[in-house]
């Protein structure tokens, strides 16, 4: 997976302007030829250890594990990665590739910023200029994140079209590599977008996966049963649900259902969207009736998108993981308790999968193991939760 | 054949080249679309594109977008841009073809859309974001009903590959004329002449010239090295100006006429 056209089932594809056809061509024959070369590999991995800090740790959290009840929940700390955030697996691949390219310019869309943070940083460390799209709702949002990557030595171009948040960020960003091809690489940030890059981001993230493996192997000797993990575009939940596809291992996606699945203010594309087309791929989309795309929400800005990564729609009808969903009022839940329990605070996204791993754990029996991606810090999300409790306004 | 082969055959010997302008459906609002359909025929158009608004326009830039955001706050679909055709094609016979992205059309259902937009009365289709790969289906659908289907081929588009989307393309074939998203530019860009000569070389179906076009000059440039000129941004820009305001066509008749003027 996926075939030849880049469908994983009758998803993916690659529904993109002439323009991008060639040059998608050229990504993928680009990418094939790195993952072949032993020193592309070999230069990665190198950066993957001594700049973003892999592998990064398994922890047992005895303390959720105790308060929840019922399995032993590991969590495999994404957080503790370069820049807070699994983001640095996939922007240092594909900015060593496109430097491999000969690419002269980055450029990357950010909704929260996390991705932006994790392009920016992987442009400055190999000295390449870097522009990042970011909708003007957003770039008000997360100021701090706009200044990190200002830090860092990239541009960032607020985008004041649509709904001027994360998908139309995405819009800006393919306007710009149509227009500059040449010269421009693009880094997308999740495992969504036309083929080769469901596929491409996938692999690169596919390191947590396999970390996590080998390491629940060496503390328990076996595999966990049920690995649970958020989704967005799904990026860090491919990531860790991939090395154990085959596995007897229940794969649980964790979608942001924001104020409620029977509103309309919700990023639950998987649950309750339906198939369409969105930014070169087929999948599941949140759309009206009349095919237009929807403005999606969450209080987690990572998870704020109406469309889904193609393998995850694919996942979903094969039944080869399931996707459930929890409010913004049950990740805050989840934000606190781990805060409180082990003293970690994940980020907003990571916190839904936290949130739903509390409403599972009092059914699982304490021989069993639940492992949790976490994918990211909370420090970024700070702001956001004391408003929160300072108005209990929705952001 | 189809009322866009007729034109092009008839035009061809005449010796003349089709103009194709483009308009946003439903902007300012459908009525006046309507009487916009008419007025660029008076001008001198051979086919017009009708641009179905979309939430997502990622292959346009600002002027098209912002046409296409004003479209839908009006509450334009697909279905309605459909009964639309239905009524202008009541008044004439010009070819008029739909410019849409993919998703209004899957969303609507690939059969369902071919077989309305036929019996509505459009003659073709452009889907930019539907290359010939991945239209297999809607091809024979569109066959079956006897839609055209437009491929669209880009300065980067490899010689081999020209050739293989010319083969899939029908009614012409749509040269974009840079490598980049719709809007006004200045000149002719670098290579376009060399890039049109060789279209020529893997084609024998009519070719017309699009994107950044907008001006007499630019016109007269490109127009012996190919079989029309689609004239888009500037125009929607002049409708967003002058669309509902009273007289406001007087604007819109001169910019047309003024390209029709410099088309053999």
């Amino acid at each position: 997976m996926p075939d030849k056209k880049g469908y994983f089932g009758p998803y993916g594809g690659k529904f993109v302007p002439e323009t991008l056809i060639t040059p998608l061509k050229e990504l993928r024959e680009a990418f094939r030829g790195a993952m072949r070369d032993r020193h592309f590999r070999a230069e990665l991995n190198y950066y993957l250890k001594v700049y973003a800090g892999r592998p990064t740790p398994l922890y047992l959290a005895e303390n959720l594990s105790k308060t929840l009840g019922g399995a032993r929940i590991y969590l495999k700390r994404e957080d503790l990665a370069h820049t807070g955030a699994h983001k640095i697996n996939n922007t240092l691949g594909q900015v060593l590739l496109g430097k491999r390219m000969g690419k002269s310019r980055i450029i990357a869309e950010t909704g929260a910023g996390q991705h932006g943070v994790a392009t920016a940083t992987a442009a400055a460390l190999f000295n390449l200029k870097c522009h990042i799209y970011m909708g003007e709702v957003d770039v008000r949002r997360q100021a701090m994140n706009v200044y990190r990557m200002q830090l860092l030595g990239a541009e960032v171009i607020p985008v004041k079209q649509g709904s001027c948040t994360l998908k139309d960020a995405i819009n800006e960003a393919i306007r710009d590599w149509v227009t500059h091809v040449k010269d421009t690489f693009y880094v997308i940030g999740s495992v969504v977008g036309p083929n080769p890059y469901p596929m491409m981001v996938r692999e690169f993230q596919s390191v947590i996966g396999r970390e996590a493996r080998q390491q629940l192997k060496r503390t328990e000797g076996r595999l966990p049963d049920i690995i649970v993990a958020c989704v967005g575009g799904g990026s860090n939940a491919l990531g860790i649900f991939y090395p154990f596809r085959r596995d007897p291992v229940r794969l649980i996606g964790v979608e942001a259902a924001g104020l409620g699945l029977d509103t309309e203010r919700h990023s639950a594309t998987l649950s309750k969207g339906s198939p369409g087309i969105l930014h070169g791929a087929l999948s599941y989309l949140l759309q009206t009736e009349d095919g237009q795309i929807m403005e999606a929400h969450s209080l987690a800005p990572g998870l704020d998108y109406p469309g889904v990564g193609p393998e995850h729609a694919f996942f979903k009808d094969s039944g080869m993981a399931s996707y459930v969903s929890v409010t913004d009022d049950e990740a805050l839940e989840g934000f606190r308790i781990l805060s409180e329990t082990e003293g970690i605070i994940p980020a907003l996204e990571s916190a839904h999968a936290i949130a739903y791993t509390s409403r599972l754990a009092p059914e699982t029996t304490d021989d069993q193991i639940i492992l949790i991606n976490l994918s990211g810090r909370g420090d970024k999300d700070v702001a956001i939760v004391a408003e929160r409790e300072k108005g209990g306004k929705d952001s | 054949m189809s009322r866009i082969d007729l034109i092009f055959k008839t035009l061809k010997r005449e010796r003349k080249k089709a103009l194709i302008p483009f308009i946003t459906a439903g902007d300012p609002d459908l009525a006046t679309t309507k009487g916009l359909v008419f007025t660029l025929e008076e001008c001198g158009a051979h086919i017009i594109e009708l641009g179905v608004p979309f939430s997502d326009p990622l292959a346009d830039g600002p002027v098209i977008q912002a046409a296409s955001l004003r479209a839908l706050g009006q509450g334009v679909s697909l279905g309605k841009v459909l009964r639309l055709v239905e009524e202008i094609r009541q008044g004439t016979e010009i070819p008029l073809v739909l410019m849409t992205y993919y998703n209004p059309v899957f969303r609507l259902g690939l059969e369902k859309t071919a077989r309305q937009a036929a019996l509505a009365g459009v003659d073709g289709f452009i889907i930019p974001d539907l290359p010939p790969e991945e239209a297999g289906e809607w091809r024979e659908l569109a066959r079956a009903n006897n839609l055209d289907v437009i491929f669209l081929v880009a300065p980067n588009t490899p010689l081999s590959r020209a050739r293989f989307v010319a083969s899939k393309t029908s009614g012409f074939l749509y040269a974009v004329s840079v490598t980049g998203i719709t809007g006004k530019r200045k000149g002719i860009p670098e290579g376009l002449i060399h890039y049109l000569r060789m279209l020529r070389g893997v084609t024998r179906k009519p070719l017309a010239v699009g994107f950044g076009i907008s001006t007499p000059s630019q016109v007269m440039e490109i127009a012996p090295l190919s079989d029309g000129v689609i004239v888009g941004s500037a125009l929607v820009d002049l409708v967003a100006h002058y669309g509902n305001k009273r007289g406001g066509f007087a604007h819109i008749r001169s910019f047309v006429k003024s390209i029709a003027e410099a088309l053999p």
